[in-house]
């Protein structure tokens, strides 16, 4: 991505296990330009599964779960044990999550450009597995006309025999958050409802709701075709298949690319060109993730297992490399008061909490009398508290990078800054 | 984690959404509920032993906003998981 | 009548009916300048806004005992015809119809608050409110009621506590307005008491 506009170009990158033809899965090939129509995704993939019968889906429920598909959003939660959830309700309704509000992330956006009749088979196959009969499919506003256009092109075949509906998503960072997406259709608001009721018990007009990422849905349509064997054949055995990630920053080419999962990060890098400067540290898994010392990661799997013990994961896959001329926490600090500014103002502690923090995080970044006692007590009080995670994802931020930054703290301590570039996207200011 | 009694553990919870801060709990329930910097109900983390159960009810009851309540037992299990993106 | 008139008889269901009322009339108007000041959370702050809610509640609770008292005495009354009827049906009475009417309306109302306030908790916030908001017409009602259905404005102390009531109770109402127009005072962060740390907040 250039500056803070969508994707660039989509690679490949090998995974950790070779196999030939693994790889890409998701996005077409590098060759093709502009989204695959539906006669070449057949072209590609076959056709998606027969309608399915009801022991049929329990069946293929079934094989999701041998996949072991987690969810690709961020929180990695188990699809098939969503799914069962889901399908144990009466009257379930499907909701494609193609919002990405993190701006770091471009990856949904890539996928519903690119292979928008992947998402579309998902997002079908995920209603008939449930027994809903309509699928809501959220969609970014750069993805808006593609996505649009794919729907119409299958409903002109009568392609699918479940009722879809395209909705703009709202440019808020916690609209993708799943009650936030169902608030979104229902009454316009992007805010999160109170939990409980689950959106899989209670959700878009009071019916069971499977809520998933467009990413996640992608997956399904491949396995539901290719079955659980084929999937696990890339990643690692505890966290199987393949995986979009967004690497951008101090890299050549920013890029989203698809990766086997437990790739060294390092390799995720050379798929965007390599680093195009000495790199001190990496943002993994976006907004809500975790700074890493860019010398200790680099050869680390991207995956849950192999980031565990530096205190982080790969979360929504974004890889942001912070060169050694930039001061990290400066860029954290740029992006705590946004994200507080992205609070959806419904719980107090979010509300006012992040607006302090911030300050607070704005004066260590800045050398200005900052009071970290102060800050410290700040982060206990907002930390697991709202109607959402979005308090817990900036205190987990906020806490590593004064893990990570240690030094610069040091020395912004001593009045002496270190860096001055900035690489991290952060959309221009709103007010609420 | 249950009780000597052998019930199931009681426990505070509250919804930051429909709470504004209005701060009657923290006054009703001293032992449990404290105030945050902004107003805002912290519970302690433990259970509501079993002497201050009347209290506790007393203290949901007169919520103005309705966002305080007892939890009896085990929390539901998140079908969602942590709030995905 | 004069606080001489020998106290006996049917005229004593016709004192006690005047006497609960006016009471009860004090009472609903303290019951609704509480509501306001707990729901404002002023009057001064340093006022404990449970207690305020607390003792609008119980209070309003007690109040209706002095109802039943002053409803029960009002329909024993041999004088003046009116039925159990009226008490809950507007406009039902043959003896000053209009004015009693109003009575019921306040009592119909008070009631739908009553039972809702009682269940709360299984009710809901939103349709608890809506039936809560309808006390701001059961005050009016009861205020005409007071003075149109008997002659006690001619008593120059009970003129005094009607007025009282009205000034307070229209005090109150004009804040309310002046709050929900304005919004609450944005709550100010307040200044942390850094000697005690977070975690031993809670014993």
């Amino acid at each position: 991505m250039r500056g803070s506009a969508g994707p660039s170009s989509c690679v490949a990158v090998p995974g950790a296990v070779r196999l030939p033809g693994a790889l890409p899965r998701l996005l077409p090939s590098a060759e093709a330009a502009g989204p695959v129509s539906l006669a070449g995704h057949l072209a590609r993939y076959g056709p998606p599964p027969a309608r399915l019968g009801r022991p049929h889906r329990e069946s293929l429920i079934a094989e999701v779960e041998r996949a072991g598909l987690t969810g690709r959003g961020g929180a990695g939660y188990p699809t098939a044990r969503k799914l069962a959830a889901v399908a144990a309700g009466h009257g379930p309704v499907v909701v494609a999550n193609g919002t990405e509000g993190e701006p770091a992330s471009a990856k949904d956006k890539a996928l519903m450009t690119r292979s928008p009749h992947l998402v579309l088979d998902g997002a079908v196959l995920a209603a008939e597995m449930v027994g809903a009969r309509e699928a809501v499919i959220v969609v970014h506003p750069a993805a808006r006309a593609i996505i649009g256009e794919a729907v119409a092109e299958r409903a002109r075949v009568r392609f699918d025999r479940v009722r879809m509906k395209v909705r703009t998503a709202a440019d808020r960072f916690v609209a993708g958050e799943a009650s936030a997406v169902v608030h979104w259709i229902e009454r316009g608001v992007p805010a999160p409802r109170a939990s409980p009721p689950r959106v899989s018990e209670r959700g878009l007009r009071g019916a069971p709701t499977l809520v998933q990422n467009v990413e996640t849905l992608a997956h399904l349509a491949l396995i539901a075709r290719y079955g659980a064997a084929w999937f696990r054949s890339v990643g690692t055995p505890d966290e199987p298949g393949s995986m979009l990630v967004t690497v951008l920053g101090a890299v050549r080419e920013p890029v989203c690319a698809e990766i086997a999962i437990g790739t060294p990060i390092g390799q995720a890098l050379e798929a965007a060109g390599g680093r195009s400067a000495p790199l001190q540290a990496l943002l993994l898994g976006g907004y809500f993730g975790d700074w890493v010392s860019a010398a200790v990661a680099m050869d680390r799997p991207f995956s849950s297992a192999g980031l565990a013990d530096l205190g982080a994961g790969p979360g929504a896959g974004v890889i942001a490399a912070l060169p050694a001329g930039a001061c990290g926490l400066k860029e954290t600090a740029r992006v705590v008061r946004y994200l507080a500014g992205e609070s959806a103002g419904q719980c107090g502690p979010c509300r006012f909490g992040l607006d302090a923090i911030a300050g607070q995080v704005e004066r260590l970044a800045h050398g200005r009398g900052a009071d970290p006692g102060l800050l410290q007590r700040w982060l206990g009080q907002v930390d697991g508290r709202g109607g959402c995670a979005h308090p817990t994802g900036v205190v987990r931020l906020i806490r590593s990078s004064l893990r990570i930054f240690d030094a610069e703290l040091r020395q912004h301590a001593m009045g002496w800054c270190c860096g001055t570039a900035s690489v991290l996207p952060v959309p221009p200011g709103r007010s609420r | 984690m249950t009780a000597g009694t052998g019930q199931a553990a009681v426990r505070l919870r509250v919804d930051l959404i429909a709470c504004d801060g209005r701060g009657l709990c923290a006054e009703a329930l001293p032992e449990l509920i404290t105030l945050d910097d902004w107003g805002f109900p912290i519970f302690a983390d433990r259970a509501v032993p079993p002497r201050l159960l009347a209290d506790a009810r007393e203290t949901a009851r007169a919520c103005p906003k309705l966002a305080l309540w007892l939890d009896r037992g085990q929390p539901a299990r998140r079908a969602d998981g942590p709030a995905a993106q | 009548m004069s606080a001489a008139a020998s106290f006996s008889g049917p005229q004593a269901l016709w004192f006690v009916s005047r006497a609960s009322g006016l009471a009860l009339l004090v009472v609903f108007s303290a019951v609704v300048v509480l509501g306001v000041a707990a729901r404002l959370g002023s009057a001064p702050k340093r006022w404990s806004r449970l207690a305020l809610g607390e003792v609008h509640r119980t209070l309003a609770l007690f109040s209706v005992s002095f109802l039943g008292l002053h409803v029960a005495t009002a329909i024993s009354d041999p004088y003046v015809t009116i039925g159990w009827a009226a008490t809950v049906l507007p406009f039902a009475s043959p003896y000053r119809t209009a004015a009693i009417g109003l009575g019921a309306l306040a009592v119909d109302i008070a009631g739908a608050v009553l039972i809702t306030s009682l269940v709360r908790q299984r009710l809901g916030f939103r349709g608890w409110r809506v039936v809560h908001w309808l006390a701001y017409l059961a005050w009016p009602a009861a205020f005409a009621h007071s003075i149109t259905a008997g002659n006690d404005l001619r008593i120059w102390w009970a003129a005094l506590v009607e007025e009282g009531c009205a000034a307070a109770v229209a005090t109150a109402m004009a804040a309310r307005l002046l709050f929900w127009w304005r919004g609450p005072d944005p709550e100010q962060p307040s200044q942390p008491d850094r000697s005690v740390p977070t975690e031993r907040m809670l014993v």
